[in-house]
């Protein structure tokens, strides 16, 4: 333990320093992919294929007037959009990136993922609240309802992957996928984590906490310069954690053929669901409020206890033979 | 280890007593998540990491979030935070207060005087473990607690039933002239 401890700094700066980049960074991979789906050349003048707007976008942020407006509760108004951030980039501390690089394998590390990701639903309830706006409290509203009630099916669809598993803890998730990823035992799991994650990011299209038309911009439409900054940050490292995620839990992590070492197949797992996180955005209209908790709660929930019980029947006729 | 303990175990001491001296409603529960928070850290180090992540998932992550999306609704003004002020006069609670001092007190005396096994002593309750107990001798308590929400979802159901109303505004006119 006491040899490791520089290498174990290595790996927390490490981690901290690449998801704070490919938050940065992902400003580029949507605006460019967004205008390569719809047609369009998108930013392309500022550096080489328009790589620079990276920096003039943070730069423009960090310039920004922040302004607190007086009629907001201060305190809670400052906490909330570092909230957000705090949690996503605690939830990275269990993800196994490749074989040895992983900030502490918890035993309960699924649990920590859950429990940080129903903490991050305080800093749009809180966002929207402390800001005193009646756009605000709505969207934040929406959010909470909707943080809420996807939590539940985001929690059980991953206990498919528990029960083949036998742990909680990422690393032996993902020791257990050698043989076959979960994608194929737990396709209905994988479905219904997929679209409970887009909902707890609140991502086009279910992005109805922020809806620009009709709530403009909804739980941050107070926020200014960098503590707007942040909700963004926070959203953009949202999406990178869930397609981690689904990279580790359903596609096998760090694991693929030998021709590339372990954790290029991690980053291109994950690359690859973040396009699809873009991709969805420029192909999917945004459905409305009560359509989106119907379809929540009476077609998700049943269909996620049904995949838990056929899962856990199977595994125990499996373990009886 | 220990010193974690009694560091989580101050803060939710001091965090709860907070959320009780706290006029602001979001404020207190802002302090009750802490608390929660806190009691989490404790579970943790007793060697229950598995009551830790629910601790922080069930009480911090979803009934708090009910509560603050409840009180959001009530649209709390600086008029609620005075009447707050009114109601927690010392006159009321100095009394209350006194007493529940002499139980502490008593409470104390006898965790002190008792013979308490030595804290070396922490067994890891995994979440194997937990289910072993809640479907072995606790069944009882869970199909009790299961018959109870059922009776409340029943009960919401109920109370949030309506008829199908026509939403459409031009449809609603046409019907109301017919």
């Amino acid at each position: 333990m006491e040899a490791a401890t520089p290498n174990y700094f290595l790996i927390i700066g490490g981690v901290l320093f690449v998801m704070l980049n490919v938050a940065a960074a992902l400003i580029w991979v949507e605006r460019r992919l967004l205008a390569l789906f719809q047609d369009r050349y998108g930013p392309n003048r500022a550096g080489p294929l328009g790589l620079l707007i990276v920096a003039a976008d943070s730069i423009k942020l960090f310039f920004k007037q922040d302004w607190i407006p007086p009629f907001a509760d201060k305190p809670v108004f400052v906490l909330a959009p570092a909230i957000v951030v705090v949690t996503v980039l605690m939830s990275f501390v269990v993800i196994p990136f490749a074989p040895g690089i992983i900030v502490a394998d918890l035993n309960i590390g699924l649990l920590f993922f859950l429990a940080m990701s129903s903490m991050g639903a305080y800093s749009i309830i809180l966002g929207g609240w402390a800001s005193n706006n009646k756009y605000s409290l709505l969207g934040a509203m929406r959010g909470a309802a909707q943080m809420i009630s996807y939590e539940v099916f985001m929690g059980l669809a991953l206990m498919g992957v528990v029960l083949l598993t036998g742990s909680f803890s990422l690393v032996d998730i993902v020791e257990a996928q050698r043989g076959l990823w979960f994608i194929i035992p737990q396709i209905v799991g994988f479905v219904i984590f997929f679209i409970a994650g887009i909902a707890e990011t609140h991502r086009l299209p279910f992005d109805i906490p922020e809806a620009e038309s009709e709530l403009i911009a909804g739980f941050h439409s107070e926020y200014s310069g960098m503590k707007f900054g942040m909700f963004f940050i926070g959203e953009y490292m949202g999406i990178t954690l869930i397609s981690c995620m689904i990279a580790t839990l359903y596609f096998g992590g760090w694991l693929g053929p030998e021709f590339l070492p372990p954790i290029v197949w991690f980053i291109l797992k994950t690359a690859f669901f973040l396009m699809i996180f873009i991709l969805l955005r420029a192909s999917m209209p945004r459905p409305r409020y009560d359509q989106l908790m119907e379809f929540g709660w009476k077609v998700l929930l049943p269909l996620t206890l049904l995949n838990l019980v056929v899962t856990a029947g199977v595994v125990l006729w499996l373990n009886e033979n | 280890m220990e010193l974690t303990f009694y560091i989580a175990a101050a803060v939710a001491i001091l965090s709860t007593v907070m959320v009780i001296t706290r006029y602001n409603m979001i404020h207190a529960l802002l302090y009750l998540v802490v608390s929660f928070l806190a009691v989490a850290v404790v579970f943790f180090t007793l060697g229950a990491p598995f009551m830790a992540a629910l601790e922080v998932i069930i009480y911090a992550g979803a009934i708090v979030v009910l509560i603050i999306f409840v009180i959001m609704m009530l649209n709390m003004t600086q008029e609620d935070v005075q009447r707050e002020k009114e109601w927690l006069q010392p006159a009321t609670w100095v009394g209350p207060a006194i007493l529940s001092a002499v139980l502490l007190a008593e409470l104390v005396y006898i965790v002190v005087a008792a013979d308490t096994p030595a804290a070396g002593a922490v067994v890891a309750v995994d979440a194997k473990f937990v289910g072993l107990a809640l479907f072995g001798p606790y069944i009882l308590g869970v199909q009790l607690s299961g018959i109870l929400l059922t009776a409340g979802i029943v009960g919401a159901y109920h109370l949030g039933r309506q008829k199908k109303k026509v939403i459409h505004r031009f449809l609603q006119e046409r019907s109301a002239a017919a």
